[in-house]
């Protein structure tokens, strides 16, 4: 078995697996997660995309392999994906910012 | 891209015995792929004989104006085969008196096959409807071919083209720099003639194909994006859209082979398989003929070189629709692009 690294590419495809040591969980969390992905009042796109945020938020790379993958399976273009990393980014940043004002409020509470 | 075939670069895959080895090997890790048989056994579907054949695929040759980087037949201006006229006739004296109802012309670029044009006016005569399979820049490649929209309006002619993405990028990527323009000149051209429009019965289908190491997007949505940014931005009108997925055959496969991605992409297919799709794969209702005549399964199988079982009714000479029909289907590991997902033919989606 490869040590090299914690994160290996090939685990991606052995995700099933997790069902192996709690099967009725992971056939619940499968079940769910193969439903949350079907087309509803988003369009699957919209979906690999959102996901494609969210996993660079996460910053998991099975999840960004996966939805890379997955948002040109669903017909995204590149334009379209690096709008949606901008979203995530966009929203890091502002949520990092925005506590700026919790900043300004303590400081114009310390000073005089 | 290069613009040399992997045939004039005296590459290994130009072999079809190195491809069908290469498909048969394990995996890095020892692991043998499923085979696409057993699949087809669990599915009953084993062995894979034809259902009617409808339609006569023809190659007519495998010389092409452009080199695509996912060219399963290793078409370029390089390759010199070229069906003759006298194996036009062949064909046209086999299909003449039966119920196969279309003649789908492919290659290379067909046009560029000197009889072309001979061919589908004789073919036309017989009443079968013909469908071409035109790679669009051809229409613009040289003088001789501009009136090329003109004579298919003539004859009627299905045009089948292929516009693998609505951005340049995307495009030119797989097809070469500057095909993305040319291939817009020329639907502008087809438009021109009243292709794609309502009531002309003049039929203009596209065909999406992606650009890189995926399966396609769904056709249905596709086709409603490629109408709106085509009608949009250049005022394009077409019938439908077709969405084929790549196979792992060709040069497609030393793409796959040579980005890192064959692996990933064959489990994907395997994965993918689809039940459906499988009992729908096309050369269930079509035949495949090669430049110098001889009959495949289909035109992946042709460039496998993969003939038919029986030797008496491996080339047109000796064609015999009653047999052909109760034929066995030949199958490897590249038929799992036929299956995977909603499935892939000519036409396109098969589920
Ligand atoms: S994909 Fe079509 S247009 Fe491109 S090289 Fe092959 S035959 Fe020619
Ligand atoms: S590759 Fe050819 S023989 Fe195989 S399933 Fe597809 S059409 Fe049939």
């Amino acid at each position: 078995m490869s040590k090299k690294t914690y994160y290996n590419a090939e685990d991606l495809n052995k995700f099933g697996n997790i069902s192996e040591f709690s099967p009725e969980l992971g056939k619940k969390f499968f079940d769910y997660y193969g439903e949350v992905f079907k087309e509803g009042e988003l369009t699957e796109r919209e979906k690999a995309l959102i996901a494609l945020a969210v996993s660079h938020t996460v910053q998991c790379p099975y999840c960004i392999d996966a939805y890379t993958s997955g948002s040109l399976e669903k017909g995204a273009t590149e334009g379209q994906m690096m709008e949606a990393v901008h979203i995530a980014a966009a929203i890091r940043g502002g949520a990092s910012l925005v506590h700026g004002v919790q900043m300004m409020n303590k400081t114009k509470e310390l000073l005089m | 891209m290069t613009s040399a075939t992997l045939k004039r670069r005296q590459h290994l895959l130009s072999y079809a015995t190195k491809q069908l080895d290469f498909l048969n090997q394990p995996k890095e890790n020892g692991e043998q792929f499923t085979s696409f048989e057993s699949k087809l056994n669990e599915t009953g579907l084993d062995p894979l004989k034809p259902t009617k054949i409808d339609t006569f695929q023809i190659n007519v040759g495998y010389m092409c104006n452009l080199t695509c980087g996912h060219c399963h037949v290793d078409a370029g201006p390089d390759r010199k085969e070229i069906m003759t006229r006298e194996t036009m006739q062949e064909c046209i004296d086999s299909i003449k008196d039966t119920d196969i109802s279309t003649v789908d012309l492919t290659g290379g670029a067909p046009e560029m096959n000197p009889d072309f044009r001979w061919f589908v006016e004789e073919l036309s005569k017989i009443d079968k409807k013909v469908i071409v399979r035109s790679n669009l820049t051809i229409i613009l490649a040289n003088p001789k071919y501009n009136d090329l929209p003109e004579f298919f309006a003539k004859h009627k002619v299905e045009v089948v083209c292929s516009m693998p993405h609505f951005t340049r990028l995307r495009t030119d990527s797989q097809r070469g720099d500057g095909v993305f323009d040319k291939s817009i000149t020329a639907l502008k051209m087809l438009n021109e003639e009243g292709y794609g429009k309502e009531g002309t019965g003049l039929m203009l289908h596209l065909v999406h194909n992606p650009s890189g190491a995926f399966m396609p997007a769904s056709q249905e949505s596709l086709q409603k994006e490629f109408k709106k940014k085509l009608f949009d931005t250049f005022g394009i009108v077409f019938n439908d859209l077709f969405a084929i997925t790549n196979l792992p055959i060709s040069r497609y496969l030393d793409y796959l082979i040579n980005s890192g991605n064959y692996e990933n992409y064959m489990q994907k297919l395997i994965d993918s398989y689809n039940p459906d799709a499988a009992a729908n794969v096309m050369c269930r209702n079509t035949i495949s003929i090669s430049w110098d005549g001889y009959l495949y399964d289909c035109d992946f199988n042709q460039m496998l070189e993969m003939k038919l079982k029986d030797e008496n009714l491996q080339h047109i000479r000796n064609f015999d629709l009653e047999a052909l029909e109760a034929r066995e289907i030949l199958v490897d590991q590249h038929c799992y692009g036929c299956t995977a997902g909603s499935g892939s033919s000519c036409g396109g989606a098969t589920s």
